[in-house]
């Protein structure tokens, strides 16, 4: 990763980056959720950072603290070989519905099964995924695994009964 | 279709015609001209049997999908329409489980995630811890040497794996046996050095288990000309194959631009043409002293990545043999108490060792907060390790970047629109592992 494009994204962001930080070579920006398309596509398309390709996309629940989840983007430059972690910020709803956060997709079409299993594990919902629906678990499946308020020992085992009976 | 179907009026049974035997619809002389025009090649579509989309599901227990994987396929006739390829057939909560385990306790876990090739994953693990820890550059130099070599060896077993079960699900069984057999001699000498056949959790935090036996090298040098010969016959088998090629060449053609969209590495993304190896662009261990080649592709079709996996185990056996002429001697874990183990007979004789011995194992090796990510070459291409550590034994997120759930996300763009009997060598060349996919 490169001291270098984390100037970069300071001057072109400014104050839209809510802190940044850089450990054990690892730089990182992070950003409001909502600004979150607008940050990896400017990225994406800038002509001195050229972040072309989404190594991963995960996210963090950080249990009890505000706000409680981050999605966490790994960018890496292709023709440079810079990379550069992006995280969005993204907070709890307070009426139980899921909380959400723009998708991009349209970036990149390795992020649709990607945001698949971060809305598989953690219920965060990306608007404007074309497919948005659970990926490694079944539909059945009630609640987040990967939450930190889901019991490790929790077990849903998978029983079709007939409803008939 | 011969003309005198459309000319000559329906037969009337019982009329002053000889009477047609009547077969289905159309009658036996129909039936034999369409046959004949069927053999000949001038059948007119128009006549063709109306089709109309079918589901059909594919998986999981097909045996080219290796159990793990579910495509529902819509096919018209033998041309897939749309797919939509299911996974999590084999999911176990890996990140899940880690969290709630020590960072020791979570490499048998990494085993069972590219199960054909552990050793990459126990490397890209410790590795990680490692940079987390700040240790990376104190890992002693015979530890780095011997994680190179047993990486490099699971990386040639993992390549033979491909390689045998791609052929062998496109009828060539023979070479299944060749390559399977490779692999065997490759899978002894990992269980000489670890103990374990396929799940070796060989690799520690801080360095390896337990040195190498001096014979190893010579073992495993011995071996070599025989893993070649095996090579050679698999490509004096295939390469002049004119069903294998028919089958592979051409076939499952990706560009550069869709590769890199849909995230690939490895073998995969470097069959487009992309020179990216993880070990040639950002050299860890001790990759940057040795001197090997990163072989690309072409046309990003089937057979590339079949004769990439090829050439990627003759690149493998090169940086082991300049790996054993290079390797020091010395110890082979990291000097510092809170990190090793001390030895079995300190445990049981003085109090300190055996207070040091329980505290890593009851409450794991103290991390320092903070995050990283850490990214190695595996057999499928970058498998990367994101760590979210609190400070204390146990990792608060654990993240492991599979590179072949991005692989397999772009199956259903590779297969759309070509036939059924095409979804076998698309399927096999990117070598889904089910462990790593669904983790």
């Amino acid at each position: 990763m490169s001291q270098r494009l984390l100037d970069r994204a300071h001057a072109v962001f400014g104050p839209r980056i809510v802190s940044s930080h850089a450990f054990h070579g690892d730089e990182t920006i992070v950003v409001e959720g909502t600004d979150i398309h607008d940050v990896l596509s400017t990225l994406r398309a800038d002509a001195e950072a050229k972040l072309d390709f989404l190594v991963d996309l995960t996210a963090v629940d950080h249990y009890g603290r505000e706000p409680r989840f981050e999605v966490v983007y790994h960018l890496r430059s292709m023709a440079t070989g810079e990379r550069l972690r992006v995280k969005a910020e993204v907070p709890d709803t307070d009426d139980g519905t899921e909380p959400s956060i723009a998708t991009i997709c349209d970036l990149w079409k390795c992020a649709d099964w990607m945001e698949r299993e971060v809305f598989d594990m953690f219920g965060i919902k990306f608007t404007g995924h074309p497919d948005l629906r659970r990926i490694l678990l079944y539909e059945e499946f009630i609640g987040y695994p990967l939450r930190k308020d889901y019991p490790k020992e929790k077990r849903q085992p998978l029983v079709r009964r007939d409803p008939n009976t | 279709m011969s003309d005198s179907h459309s000319s000559s009026a329906p037969s009337v049974p019982g009329g002053n015609e000889p009477r047609k035997m009547v077969i289905g619809l159309s009658t036996a002389e129909d039936y034999d001209a369409r046959r004949q025009a069927a053999v000949l090649g001038n059948e007119d579509d128009d006549d063709e049997m109306p089709t109309e989309p079918m589901e059909l599901n594919m998986g999981p227990s097909h045996p080219s999908t290796h159990g793990t994987v579910r495509i529902v396929l819509t096919v018209e006739g033998e041309t897939v329409t749309d797919a939509d390829v299911q996974i999590g057939y084999l999911h176990r909560a890996f990140e899940k489980e880690s969290e709630h385990a020590t960072y020791t306790q979570v490499f048998p876990y990494t085993d069972r995630l590219n199960y054909v090739s552990p050793m990459l994953n126990n490397v890209g693990y410790a590795l990680a811890v490692e940079k987390l820890l700040g240790i990376v550059d104190d890992v002693p130099e015979r530890a780095q040497y011997i994680r190179v070599i047993v990486g490099e060896l699971a990386r040639i077993a993992d390549h033979l794996t491909a390689t045998a079960a791609g052929s062998m699900e496109l009828g060539a069984m023979t070479i299944y046996f060749y390559a399977i057999k490779a692999r065997e001699w490759i899978w002894e000498i990992l269980e000489e050095i670890s103990g374990a056949r396929m799940t070796h959790s060989y690799v520690r935090v801080g360095g390896v288990a337990y040195d190498l036996h001096p014979d190893i090298p010579s073992k495993i040098r011995t071996l070599m000309p025989k893993i070649q010969m095996a090579l050679h016959d698999v490509k004096e088998l295939l390469f002049e194959n004119r069903i294998f090629r028919d089958r592979m060449d051409g076939i499952g053609v990706f560009s550069q631009e869709q590769a890199l969209s849909y995230g690939w590495t490895g073998v995969s993304l470097r069959s487009t043409g992309v020179p990216y190896d993880v070990r040639k662009d950002h050299p860890y261990l001790v990759y940057d002293r040795f001197d090997f080649s990163v072989p690309v592709g072409t046309t990003g079709d089937n057979f590339d990545r079949f004769i990439l996996r090829i050439e990627e185990i003759t690149q493998s056996m090169r940086i082991l043999n300049q790996a054993f002429d290079q390797m020091p001697e010395g110890p082979v874990v990291v000097d510092d108490p809170r990190i090793i183990l001390p030895p079995k007979q300190a445990v049981y004789n003085t109090i300190e060792s055996m207070i040091a011995h329980f505290k890593i194992i009851v409450d794991g090796v103290k991390v320092p907060p903070g995050e990283i990510y850490s990214y190695t070459e595996a057999g499928n291409g970058e498998l990367g390790f994101y760590i979210v550590s609190d400070g204390t034994g146990r990792p608060y997120r654990l993240r492991c970047r599979p590179p072949c759930f991005m692989i397999t996300s772009a199956l259903r763009e590779m297969i759309v629109g070509h036939g059924i009997a095409d979804i076998v060598p698309t399927f096999d060349m990117m070598n889904m592992i089910g462990g790593e996919c669904d983790r």
